[in-house]
């Protein structure tokens, strides 16, 4: 189990280095000139070159690249081109809005997508049945922006229910606030959640051992509940971890409809201002957050089925 | 000498025979009720875009300011946007974007990202590490990301746009050929055809890729709601499609910007949007029940 671990952690370490790389190659080979962008269509030449030698964009690439992995090692992400703060204290003072958003979608997420799917799952080639699968296609099909904005539409505009932007003050007010955006998220995860809670019953619901708890003669209700759900439940719980991309990318598009502070407003930002290292700091982030949660997905995964550990 | 009036028949010319008649997984396909109701809806889709200037009341890009941010009505069916122009004509020019920008990174991110894949499944060892860490850090980056970066560094064009979404697409693509190859390189009648002396490339084309064929459809249709959703958010975020080119995701933005206006347009662009994007998610779903049976209970 702990070779495996280590074996984990030994490829996920490759896997980041690349995508560090990437980003940082990315972001500079594409033309575009942070400095003349920093400065406007009014700047002087000499301005531009004075502030590209100044945010060290001047020295061969190869040389900052290698300064940037060395000071990324040390947890120095480096500094705003536009506000010079440190890209790190940036990023962590909005991170926790953007986590907040996150789960409370994860919450929505589980509470309407796993009873629907069970739901379902009991009722497997209904009309019930039928009509749920339909809804969770057209969930799965609704990209986040869109839903996000007929849910202002319904919500905020129509019956006046919920606020349309900015995170309010307080616990409550922003309970309230947070409630549209993350409900948002949740319903889009809702219909995968919901999807996949319904295939794991129903694979569940088939295994031998079932039929010997109903052979035994305990009843249905103790058979599903004791016996499938929690058997259903575990790979369920995983597919959460495979979601995160698309969770992150949700987050982003959520908050810039929303107008909510997070890591997809400051990285939108970012963009528009051209701050590289404000954008690459959180670039980084995102996918070490997502090369994250799979290693903790396949770790979950060997620990439930051993099989997986002796590939 | 008269011929025997009875032919035996062998195994092969019996099962050509039974696809001639009809093949089995069209069958299939016809019997989902959803997905041929969604392949009409496409394929009406599909005829509304190519036709979109014979079809299109109004020319979607004339403005008249007079009769902007107009309600439904007989000559504007949809009702008109802020500068007056009609909203059913950018919509029906609209699905032109959506369906180009879907087609090619869906076949490009599919030529290649299978190929990858399969190359990957069958070589095995170093080939298959570099090939897949390589998209796995693709993967790690969310595409709406990706698009973003790109498209802000090397400015808006429907070119960069489709090579981003199709290198978004690669991993999975990679991913799901990759598997099925190696599900198929473990069968005997593949080990038979190396033992006989078969080339790879025979080897390929012979017998692992009209075997994993099914897979990549399935993938494909998926893909497609993929790609345009894709789209539609970064066209939806300014930095896609340009205005006035007409998008559904830039048609949804100015909407936005109207919101308290006039509503209703950002709301018929969307509806647009998801009845694509749900049509060729059930068809997908459709292909994958037809074609693989083992399959259709998963997701």
């Amino acid at each position: 189990m702990f070779k495996y671990i280590i074996r984990r952690l030994l490829v996920a370490i490759p896997t980041l280095f690349l995508t560090i790389t990437l980003i940082f190659f990315g972001l500079r080979v594409l033309p575009g000139d942070p400095a003349a962008a920093m400065l406007g269509d009014n700047a002087t030449e000499s301005a531009v070159e004075a502030l590209r030698e100044k945010m060290g964009l001047n020295e061969p690439l190869w040389k900052q690249y290698v300064d940037y992995l060395g000071s990324l090692l040390q947890g120095d992400l480096g500094y705003s081109f536009i506000s010079n703060a440190s890209v790190s204290s940036q990023l962590f003072s909005v991170f926790p809005d953007t986590l907040k958003l996150t789960l409370a979608g994860i919450f929505f997420g589980c509470l309407i997508g796993m009873p629907l799917g069970i739901f379902s799952a009991l009722r497997q080639n209904t009309k019930t049945d039928g009509f749920l699968r339909f809804i969770s296609m057209i969930g799965v099909s609704i990209p986040p922006f869109l839903l996000g904005i007929y849910m202002i539409l319904i919500f905020s505009l129509k019956l006046n229910l919920f606020p349309s932007n900015g995170t309010g003050q307080g616990f409550i007010d922003e309970l309230h606030h947070l409630f549209l955006p993350a409900l948002t998220i949740g319903l889009i995860l809702s219909a995968t959640i919901m999807r996949y809670t319904r295939s794991s019953m129903l694979d569940e619901i088939n295994q031998d051992y079932i039929r010997t708890a109903r052979a035994k003669g305990i009843p249905e209700r103790i058979v599903v509940y004791k016996h499938v759900l929690r058997n259903t439940l575990i790979p369920v719980i995983t597919i959460i971890g495979v979601q995160m991309t698309g969770l992150l990318s949700g987050a982003v598009i959520t908050e810039a409809i929303f107008s909510r502070p997070g890591l997809g407003s400051l990285a939108l930002g970012a963009i528009t201002t051209r701050d590289f290292p404000v954008l690459q700091g959180a670039l980084i982030l995102f996918s070490v957050a997502v090369v994250a949660v799979n290693l903790l997905v396949d770790i979950s995964y060997s620990i439930i089925n051993p099989k997986i550990r002796a590939k | 000498m008269a011929e025997p009036a009875i032919q035996i028949p062998n195994e092969q010319t019996e099962r050509k025979k039974k696809e001639n008649v009809r093949s089995p997984e069209w069958a299939a396909f016809k019997k989902n009720k959803l997905g041929m109701a969604a392949l009409w809806v496409l394929i009406a889709i599909t005829l509304i875009a190519i036709a979109a200037p014979l079809i299109a009341p109004y020319d979607p890009y004339a403005q008249n300011v007079a009769n902007r941010m107009q309600g439904p009505s007989a000559a504007h069916w949809l009702g008109t946007d802020s500068y007056g122009r009609d909203t059913l004509s950018r919509i029906i020019y609209g699905s032109r974007t959506s369906l180009l920008v879907g087609v090619v990174s869906v076949a490009l991110s599919g030529i290649i990202g299978f190929a990858a894949g399969i190359i990957a499944g069958y070589k095995g060892g170093k080939i298959d590490d570099v090939i897949m860490r390589v998209l796995e850090s693709i993967q790690s980056i969310p595409l709406l990301l990706l698009g973003l970066m790109v498209l802000v560094a090397a400015g808006s064009n429907l070119v960069t746009l489709i090579l981003v979404i199709t290198v978004g697409l690669l991993p999975s693509c990679a991913r799901i050929a990759r598997g099925t190859t190696i599900d198929i390189k473990e069968k005997e009648f593949v080990k038979a055809a190396i033992s006989m002396g078969s080339s790879t490339t025979r080897i390929l084309f012979h017998h692992i890729l009209p075997n994993i064929m099914s897979s990549l459809l399935v993938i494909s249709a998926l893909h497609m709601t993929s790609a345009i959703m894709v789209e539609a958010s970064l066209s939806f975020l300014g930095i896609g499609v340009q205005p006035p080119t007409p998008t559904w995701g830039n048609m949804i933005q100015d909407g936005f910007k109207y919101v308290t206006l006039n509503p209703t347009l950002a709301v018929y662009p969307g509806i647009a949007l998801i009845i694509v994007s749900v049509s060729f998610n059930l068809v997908g779903d459709a292909l994958r029940d037809a074609l693989d049976p083992h399959l259709s209970r998963k997701r």
